[in-house]
């Protein structure tokens, strides 16, 4: 209906293992390991914790900071970051008509809580009257609102006053991958000028686990690099707290305003494809077929290590980017589900902008579904 | 184009986009499974609410919801019931609009589903499968997790799971996209489908929105934020939007569905067309976590975008399907925000909310509420708010107690939600 625009990175909040911030996290890049491993906390099952943070550096109300859980103080803290970065922190107007696209999946339990009842209801006379009486009397009133998905997205219309309006994106690693998508893809298409989009997780809690130990997706061993993670090794993934905010608008938008243009999201190409063998290699081929990707100076991947998917995510790899360095996120800050593709992104962005780079692509694929393939280039 | 077409048949909206058009419909709800089910239901103002039947309700205060208790999974846990409902909405819409094949719908999907999690009986399951005889930690949910008993589960209870079976079934292109915007999501699976459309990356969007989570702890969590109706007794009575005594909401369950077609490829392959997605509004507002602004800027924003996204003048509406979830909170402010709107007009624009039949369908009710408005621009005839006995002098609307015979071209459905979401969307017969 009208000629794309160009849509331009200008702003980049992380939040990790490694720290906060581009350069934290660009230093840590070729390290092969993520900055911070703990096998004890949740042993068996070993996590990326993310780094001590000041949140009272991007959420100064208590107030605030005690209404959400840390999933959501993780997303509003690189948003802050991203807003920050981008210049636009104190432009109340602009933020006022900034629309927000959110990848996530829900907030934690209160597993104390969830222990006390389950106890509770092995020696109850009437399970159900038990269960109604405990969850009313001992769930906190305001949990709910730190649990439910689209709350980062409030939260961060509260705390940062983005309140264009926000959509949240759910469905693990491919989400994230989508949220980027249709976040390119209005602001090219003149849909909206201005767009915060990210992901926020956090790996520290118990509940997490018990999902992907079912399925056998969690990796209960020690860190190992997620290219090496084979079967014989265990495959499967270490979870990583993780968050990361990108700021995305048109060349001219940014301009306009005076703002750098630190990266281009060329083109971000998803797929969601029955998954048989060979199915993920063709697929990431065809969408990076799709993103004009030729000679890309490097490779993020949001490889988890789960079998047999990384391996053919590996071979596909090494065909269509021979002999160029493929840097595992989850060598960096863990597996982050939703969180993958935004900091994916945002890290090829810090790249091309920090070190020079002309393009480096992303890759995501998810442990059960949905393959990505995003281009980033110089502005 | 060598000549000037009528009115109807442009292909192109006020703004020079491709038009969306609307060629299929779907809905399930408490009332019942289908379009003639439920219209006739609605017009006839009967109630889909209900005391509980699912789980035991002893001890709670709130014992009612609008479940749809005809449909049936096992394990019956939220997901497996969206997914359902989902199921059942698409097939109607689908086979309404006669687009694709079978298992191949040549179009992209965008899914409102509840937010997931484990779920209590199956959190028991797993308690009791570790062997614990002392207090349960989640170390012991862990270690049963790891007997590789439960694995099916793991599926089950992940997001995106509902929107990839239903992809699968349906044979949607591309990635699916799972959202949620709260209580305005299914009206933002419609907007994402528009604007897709509009953009011009599809020909065709299935936009569901489904939601089965009436469980114990979901109903507690609305609860505790005394968000529900407690007037238990008789059900049928208890959601009674804009009433002086309203006092909350009641859940409700169900799925709606439409098939949203570029218009251009829609008459190109001869499809009927049953209206128009003329305008998607939104706006956010970061006033408060579940309270809107109090001056209501956000909500009138919204409404005045969607009106303005479809070239359409207040006074070319013809009636809202108000958000009306029968909370005190929202009624009266959505009151405002149409009253800011429509000016003097709004004391004789009909206004009707669906929810004091079926409930607050909550994650679906934007796209089962988009359904029956679209119902109500065919049949020209607008479904009652029941219960309305008590009217609240503070609300001076006109709220159509008795389903009124009116021609209805143009439609705004108003959609609200915790975390100030607000999506409104202008439905209409024909191209503005």
């Amino acid at each position: 209906m009208s000629i794309a625009r160009d849509v331009v990175v200008t702003g980049i909040g992380l939040v990790s293992c490694a720290g906060e911030g581009v350069v934290a996290h660009l230093a840590v890049l070729a390290a092969g390991a993520p900055a911070r491993t703990d096998t004890e906390t949740f042993a068996p099952y070993t996590v990326h914790p993310v780094a001590p943070i000041a949140l009272d550096g991007q959420i100064p109300k208590k107030s605030d900071q005690r209404q959400m859980e840390p999933w959501q103080r993780l997303g509003v803290y690189a948003a802050g970051l991203a807003l920050e970065s981008a210049g636009v922190k104190g432009d109340a107007d602009l933020k006022s008509r900034m629309h927000l696209v959110v990848s996530a999946g829900g907030g934690e339990r209160d597993t104390a809580v969830d222990g006390a009842i389950l106890t509770g209801l092995r020696e109850a006379a009437d399970p159900g009257a038990y269960l109604n009486e405990h969850l009313q009397n001992d769930l906190r009133p305001t949990l709910f609102l730190a649990q439910l998905s689209n709350l980062l997205a409030g939260n961060i219309g509260i705390v940062h006053g983005v309140t264009g309006a926000s959509r949240t994106f759910m469905g693990e690693e491919a989400c994230g991958t989508d949220a980027l998508r249709i976040a390119q893809a209005r602001i090219a298409s003149g849909q909206v000028e201005c767009m915060l989009v990210g992901g926020s997780y956090s790996a520290e809690r118990p509940d997490v686990m018990v999902i992907h130990e079912m399925g056998g997706y969690l990796r209960a061993h020690d860190f190992r690099p997620v290219f090496d993670r084979t079967p014989d090794s265990e495959a499967g993934f270490i979870l990583g707290s993780a968050a990361a905010f990108l700021v995305l608008e048109t060349a001219e938008h940014a301009a306009a305003r005076g703002a750098k243009a630190l990266a281009r999201l060329d083109i971000v190409a998803s797929d969601r494809t029955r998954r048989q063998p060979g199915s993920t290699e063709a697929s990431l081929a065809a969408l990076w077929a799709s993103t004009g990707l030729d000679a890309p100076d490097a490779v993020i991947s949001g490889a988890t290590g789960v079998a047999p998917i990384t391996a053919e995510e590996g071979a596909a790899l090494a065909r269509l980017a021979p002999g160029i360095p493929v840097t595992a996120l989850g060598d960096v800050t863990g597996h982050s589900l939703e969180t993958t593709a935004p900091f994916g992104a945002a890290l090829a962005a810090a790249l091309v902008s920090e070190t020079g780079l002309r393009e480096v692509a992303v890759t995501v694929v998810g442990h059960r579904r949905g393959e990505g393939v995003i281009r980033v280039t110089a502005p | 184009m060598t000549n000037p077409s009528p009115r109807h048949a442009t292909n192109r909206d006020t703004k020079g986009r491709p038009l969306v058009a609307v060629t299929g419909l779907g809905i399930v709800t408490s009332l019942g499974q289908g379009q003639a089910d439920n219209w006739a239901a609605l017009t006839a103002g009967r109630s889909g609410i209900h005391a509980i039947r699912r789980f035991p309700t002893e001890g709670l205060r709130t014992r009612i919801a609008g479940t749809v208790d005809f449909l049936d999974t096992d394990p019956l846990v939220a997901p497996a019931l969206s997914q359902r409902f989902a199921e059942e909405a698409a097939d109607e819409a689908i086979a309404q609009s006669g687009l694709g094949r079978p298992g191949d719908f040549p179009g992209a999907l965008f899914i409102a589903v509840p937010p997931v999690e484990i779920e209590w009986p199956q959190r028991q399951a797993l308690a009791e499968a570790s062997g614990q005889n002392g207090p349960i930690t989640y170390t012991d949910l862990q270690r049963a997790a790891a007997s590789r008993r439960f694995d099916a589960w793991h599926d089950l209870f992940i997001f995106g799971t509902v929107a990839d079976h239903i992809a699968d079934r349906f044979g949607t292109k591309g990635s699916p996209i799972s959202l949620s915007t709260a209580c305005s999501s299914g009206a933002t699976a419609i907007q994402l489908g528009v604007e897709a459309i509009r953009r011009g990356e599809v020909k065709a969007a299935l936009c569901i929105g489904t939601d089965g989570s009436v469980n114990p702890e979901s109903l507690i969590r609305f609860s505790l934020l005394s968000a529900l109706s407690t007037q238990n007794d008789p059900p049928e009575a208890a959601s009674k939007p804009f009433s002086k005594n309203r006092d909350g909401f009641v859940m409700g369950e169900g799925a709606g569905a439409l098939v949203l077609e570029d218009a251009e490829a829609a008459r190109a392959r001869g499809a009927k067309i049953l209206g128009y997605v003329l305008g998607c509004g939104e706006k956010g507002d970061g006033f408060h976590r579940t309270r809107s602004s109090p001056d209501g800027a956000p909500g009138i924003a919204a409404i005045r975008a969607a009106l303005d996204d479809a070239g359409t003048e207040p006074d070319a509406i013809d009636t809202v399907n108000a958000h009306g979830t029968s909370t005190p909170e929202n009624d009266k402010m959505e009151a405002m925000s149409c009253a800011a709107v429509f000016g003097d007009r709004i004391r004789t624009l009909p206004v009707s909310s669906n929810k004091s039949m079926i409930g607050h369908t909550l994650t679906a009710a934007g796209a089962v509420e988009a359904v029956i408005s679209l119902l109500t621009i065919t049949y020209g005839r607008i479904p009652p708010t029941i219960n309305y006995a008590m009217p609240d002098p503070a609300i001076p609307l006109d709220i159509v107690a008795q389903a009124r015979d009116v021609p209805v071209r143009r439609v705004l459905s108003n959609s609200f939600g915790f975390g100030g979401q607000n999506t409104c969307l202008v439905l209409a017969d024909e191209p503005a």
